[in-house]
């Protein structure tokens, strides 16, 4: 059912938002429907079209929402005629949702409900923040894009790219958001991070020559691919030099590196391809101390000189420690101090070094701050695990 | 759609404004005359306004006593409201171009007007 509704929510969505003019009563109309299909498919069997059902359903709902309008008999005209396939009315949408006058987390929330059909309580769940919280964003945004009258149409041209930029940026967002919350193993729960590449795939099949897009959808496919050995028998986080790297999906990790070979010959390279190709090398490295990481030195060289970011360069020192030793690394991670005092891993990896190199009291301090740092609760345990640090 | 486009600057805004040389000044001006007159068809009005310094505020309690006058802005922002352009577009993307291209620097608050 939740490929179901990926597939036709954004679509439902997009036709309603077209023709009533007003996003926050279709995104509701979806809903609704939505709900409806929830409480009746698993009694009474998925319908043979649920394309068809779902817009019956939500027909229906609009034309309840119609009778107070003006243009009434126009726009009911426009409801009977069935949901055109063609042009793909989602990307719209997309850029709605992921318009820059929305605050980031509102543009994920935005865009799973009203792109993906996911519930609020769904969203909710996977962002472990509570749902009124959520609901309160949710609120606030659609009242924004109403109020300051956001558009529901294509960028021009000469501003597609930043915005397909800020499109991406938003769904590697969702996508590290998701990543992290997810547990594994329960299928149960809706993974937000695969919510997050279908969307990217979405964004690749409107935009097929945009490098970027299929960059980032490489990234997230490589991410995915070793997902099943994020975690151990009991629910615990594994990292990833101690991964059990045959519980990796082969196959999804040579059909991404595919797509990173496809977005290399578009000639335009950028900061998802070099992250895409970052994550390959340790896809296809058979153990961590095996790992090309000379390689992945050059590609985070590349990186920090396209896109520079303290966080960026902390990854850097990682790769640097394995190639160059960790006094080299050391050194680079030291000189992050002040721009990453607030990021647990910055004080995570600072500890490793700081043990390596002998410095035991220092190494425990820093331990001690990562853990204080820390919110997500398999990061918490995992930290608590490895360093072996008491709660505090 | 009708938004009002606040110019605000911050103190160090004011400071580097107060830096430039009267060639400077002059270049100035003349960018934020030029996109005045370019934006001409979708500006309704618009001031520049006396800096805060010159404000007075007259501030009305909510138990209905007399209202205080007091000399200066009410408003304690780190940022202050330099001017102001009342405009009709499209849409958030046509005001948010407008807002890119203004050539005054400090920053420019985009707020939708109320549709009567």
């Amino acid at each position: 059912m939740a490929a179901v509704f990926r597939e036709e929510a954004g679509r439902l969505t997009a036709w309603l938002v077209r023709i009533l003019d007003d996003f926050a009563v279709a995104e509701e109309i979806v809903q609704d429907a939505l709900v409806a299909a929830l409480e009746q498919w698993p009694v009474e069997g998925l319908p043979e079209s649920p394309r068809a059902w779902l817009q019956t359903v939500a027909r229906r709902r609009a034309v309840d929402a119609l009778r107070r309008e003006v243009r009434y008999r126009e726009k009911l005209a426009e409801l009977d005629r069935p949901i055109p396939q063609e042009p793909d009315n989602r990307l719209e949408l997309l850029f709605m949702c992921c318009h820059p006058a929305l605050a980031p987390e509102a543009q994920v929330a935005l865009t799973l409900r009203a792109v993906c059909g996911l519930s609020s309580a769904e969203i909710a769940r996977a962002f472990l923040v509570s749902e009124a919280t959520l609901a309160q964003r949710l609120v606030r945004a659609k009242r924004k894009i109403a109020a300051a009258a956001i558009p529901y149409k294509l960028p021009r041209d000469d501003e597609l790219d930043a915005r397909i930029g800020q499109v991406l940026a938003a769904l590697y967002l969702m996508f590290n958001e998701g990543y992290l919350a997810s547990r594994g193993g329960s299928p149960a729960r809706r993974d937000i991070a695969e919510d997050a590449a279908w969307l990217a795939d979405l964004l690749v099949k409107l935009f097929p020559r945009e490098p970027e897009a299929i960059g980032l959808l490489a990234l997230m496919r490589l991410h995915l691919a070793r997902a099943n050995a994020r975690f151990d028998s009991h629910g615990q986080l594994v990292l990833l030099r101690d991964q059990d790297r045959g519980r990796w999906d082969a196959d999804a990790v040579a059909d991404a590196i595919g797509l990173i070979e496809r977005a290399a010959a578009l000639h335009r390279p950028g900061p998802y391809q070099l992250q895409a190709a970052i994550a390959a090398c340790h896809a296809e490295a058979p153990t961590w101390d095996q790992t090309d990481w000379r390689q992945i030195l050059i590609l985070y060289d590349m990186l920090v000189s396209l896109a520079p970011s303290p966080i960026t360069r902390l990854n850097r020192a990682v790769a640097l420690r394995q190639v160059a030793g960790p006094k080299v690394a050391l050194g680079e991670v030291q000189a992050l101090a002040a721009e990453l005092d607030e990021y647990h891993l910055f004080h995570a990896i600072y500890a490793d070094l700081l043990e390596e190199v002998g410095e035991n009291e220092l190494s425990r301090a820093e331990k001690v701050r990562a853990l204080a740092l820390t919110h997500n609760p398999a990061e918490q345990s995992l930290l608590r695990r490895r360093l072996a640090v008491e709660p505090c | 759609m009708k938004y009002v486009l606040l110019f605000c600057g911050s103190a160090e805004d004011a400071a580097a404004f107060e830096a430039l040389s009267p060639e400077e000044l002059q270049q100035r001006y003349a960018e934020v005359g030029q996109w005045w007159q370019a934006n001409g068809s979708k500006i309704r009005f618009g001031d520049q306004l006396q800096p805060p310094s010159t404000a007075t505020t007259v501030r009305h309690a909510w138990n209905g006593g007399e209202p205080v006058v007091t000399d200066g802005p009410f408003i304690e922002a780190k940022e202050s409201i330099g001017g102001y352009a009342s405009i009709e577009v499209a849409d958030l993307d046509e005001a948010l171009r407008m807002a890119r291209t203004w050539p005054g620097r400090g920053s420019v608050e985009i707020r939708p007007v109320v549709a009567r």
